[in-house]
């Protein structure tokens, strides 16, 4: 295999959980709701995947473990959030602090166990074809439904009703909720499906990306994928962009260890974080004529009857 | 049947006290469920936890010791959330306090360098700790960065960087190749209250900065301006409080009490540098900046609620084969239970079901 080939392929590989949790917050965002706890749902995912996958010896089942641990998880998030009014903020921290609690309680057993990745899709003669065959069509499963899913999103954002109600609740509850449009049902929703996705995201982990699970798999994976929809100014195609250029960061800084360059793997270890701050910086100086966040995003919502 | 949720007229003050008790409770029971549900009698194991760690001395010191980091982060962090500027990077500059407080005793280790070497430390590494979160603060303001998402990163720049250190330059040469640097010199040390004991004098700077926050948000003019900005905004706006420069002051003021907590633990408790040297503090103290109500006295006690956690987690772990991660479970549960609980502060629940019937949950 061409060595631009493998880079291509692992370069896909490190963008994909990210593209599926940002999509899954994406969406969660644009109806007003910030949930900080996708790295809390997302290695609760990651936990499940594994644990159902080498429980039934079956993928899918492992990825369908990983999205109800996500949802599960993003409904305690919804609960407190929009059926109590609690403070977004704190109640994603919150989350994240119990997925990890939790998935190291339902990891522990699973540790050192390994089970078979995920199957690359493999096409008689179009994979063969040389440099684009195996990237284009050799990849695995979740690397096609993270482009599907992200697609099905700017659809439904954009060319459907529901789409531009949900659109309507994260810019103003309030007009939303006097048009007679149910909000808090409506972000329950998309909640769940940010839970769904982050769920997903993390049980690609172990599932595709490595075949084992260690503790803290996600690594802050979780937090990069709320930054790239910071990145995205809530956009789903500068979204795909976003989660490519940092898998492409991810790679380079595994690459740039095996050409033997003189720096300290832990400094390039720290590139993609490093980078999420400079994006940031350099994203909100560049929108300093107005904010392109969603208007009500953050904000509590108590109908008053 | 829906829950309503309706604004009271005024917060509700007995609620304030009673929450976080209510949330105590609450976690208590979900906890013995979670016992349960592990094989474990909840009896047994609530008892290992919580009655255990009280009943000796060493446990009374180690919960103490556990204590110390919490409480300074969780002050520095309540300052912070007061103002309504978020910083969760405290992990981050806990280690980088560490860092570099750790660099003194590194370089000054056996020469005989005079008894400066202990403050020496304890300021420059609050200096690093607040300079590390003024990173993300000067980008919230001059850029409008979410400080949220960039303290957070720094938290994992920091711990790599940690790592080099004592994996490379810092290295013990006769620490058979462990990624540690070697044991402190006396003094470079923290010295301990009680011979033989663990307890240290890191426990009395903690209680100082409590009372220096207390006097800071109850006694001044400056607190008051951190109260209303995080408040009432457009209040403060009127009042002519420059919010950004709060946001500045307050991130600097968090980072240095972190920087802080982070050499003190290295100079006391563990004695030498080396990854891993905080099971989360950075993260626990927002639980206990929450579950102390972001009131200097209401954090003491929760610091030192949460560190039993901690020492009742490790006996649980000896005594009955209960998982580590059960404490972390146990943190972040509590934590819900406090935001929930605080709910009931502003609003009044309803039941609601479909037939008009209205019940009355709660007070």
């Amino acid at each position: 295999m061409l060595l631009v080939e493998a880079i291509i392929l692992s370069v896909l590989a490190a963008s994909t959980p990210l593209l599926i949790a940002a999509t899954g917050e994406l969406v969660t965002e644009r109806s007003g709701v910030l949930n900080l706890g996708v790295e809390g749902m997302m290695i609760m995912g990651a936990a499940c995947g594994f644990a159902g996958a080498w429980l039934t010896g079956s993928t899918i089942i492992g990825a369908l473990c990983g999205i109800v641990a996500g949802i599960l998880m993003s409904l305690i998030f919804a609960l407190m959030t929009l059926g109590l009014a609690v403070n977004q903020v704190a109640t994603g921290l919150a989350l994240t602090i119990l997925g990890v609690g939790l998935s190291g309680l339902i990891g522990a057993g699973f540790v050192g166990e390994r089970i078979a990745p995920a199957a690359h899709l493999d096409l008689p003669v179009l994979t063969n074809i040389p440099l684009v065959g195996r990237v284009v069509f050799g990849e695995d499963g979740l690397v096609y439904v993270s482009l599907a899913l992200i697609i099905g999103v700017w659809w439904f954002l954009y060319r459907t009703r529901p789409g531009l109600i949900l659109r309507a609740c994260g810019d103003n509850h309030v007009s939303a909720h006097a048009l007679g449009y149910p909000v808090l049902r409506i972000r329950t929703f998309a909640v769940m499906f940010g839970g769904a996705c982050a769920g997903l995201a993390g049980a690609y982990l172990p599932l595709a990306y490595t075949p084992f699970f260690i503790p803290g798999m996600t690594a802050g994976r979780g937090w990069i994928a709320l930054a790239l929809v910071v990145f995205s100014s809530w956009r789903p195609g500068r979204l795909v962009v976003g989660a490519y250029l940092f898998g492409a960061v991810t790679i380079l800084q595994l690459h740039a260890q095996g050409w033997g360059i003189g720096v300290p793997s832990q400094f390039m270890s720290a590139l993609p974080y490093l980078a999420t701050v400079i994006v940031l910086v350099l994203l909100s100086r560049a929108r300093t004529g107005g904010s392109t966040a969603p208007a009500a995003l953050g904000t509590v919502f108590v109908p008053d009857r | 049947m829906q829950l309503v949720l309706e604004k009271r007229a005024e917060r509700s003050n007995t609620i304030a006290l009673v929450s976080p008790l209510i949330a105590i409770g609450l976690t208590i029971v979900t906890m013995s469920i979670l016992f349960a549900v592990l094989g474990k009698n909840p009896l047994l194991a609530l008892h290992a936890y919580f009655i255990a760690p009280l009943t000796d001395g060493y446990s009374l010191q180690e919960i103490a010791v556990k204590a110390t980091p919490l409480v300074m982060i969780a002050i520095g962090l309540s300052l912070c959330y007061l103002a309504n500027a978020w910083n969760i990077g405290a992990e981050g500059q806990f280690l980088i306090g560490a860092v570099a407080g750790s660099w003194i005793a590194v370089k000054t280790q056996g020469t005989d360098a005079g008894a400066w070497v202990l403050p020496a430390m304890l300021v420059l590494a609050a200096a690093a700790g607040a300079l590390y979160a003024l990173i993300p603060a000067i980008c919230k303001v001059k850029f409008g960065a979410s400080e949220i998402l960039t303290s957070l990163m720094l938290v994992y720049v920091a711990d790599l960087f940690l790592d080099y250190l004592v994996r490379g330059p810092w290295r013990d040469p006769q620490g058979f190749n462990f990624p540690t640097t070697a044991e402190f010199d006396p003094v470079a040390t923290v010295p301990v209250l009680i011979e033989g004991g663990r307890l240290h004098l890191g426990t009395i700077i903690a209680l100082l900065v409590v009372a220096a926050a207390a006097v800071l948000l109850g006694r001044t003019i400056k607190g008051f301006e951190i109260r209303v900005v995080g408040a009432a905004p457009r209040a403060a706006r009127f009042g002519g409080f420059n919010a950004n420069q709060l946001v500045v002051l307050t991130f600097a003021i968090s980072g240095a009490l972190a920087g802080l907590a982070g050499i003190i633990e290295v100079a006391g408790p563990v004695g030498h540098l080396q990854p891993g040297i905080s099971p989360g503090y950075g993260f626990t103290a927002i639980i206990v900046a929450f579950l102390g109500r972001l009131n200097p006295i209401g954090i003491l006690i929760a610091g030192l609620f949460l560190a039993l956690t901690f020492i009742g987690g490790e006996q649980a772990q000896i005594a009955m084969k209960i998982p580590l991660d059960v404490t972390k479970v146990f943190q972040g549960i509590l934590l819900f239970y406090v935001l929930a609980c605080d709910s009931l502060i502003l609003y009044r629940f309803r039941l609601v079901f479909p037939n008009r019937q209205v019940a009355r949950v709660t007070g």
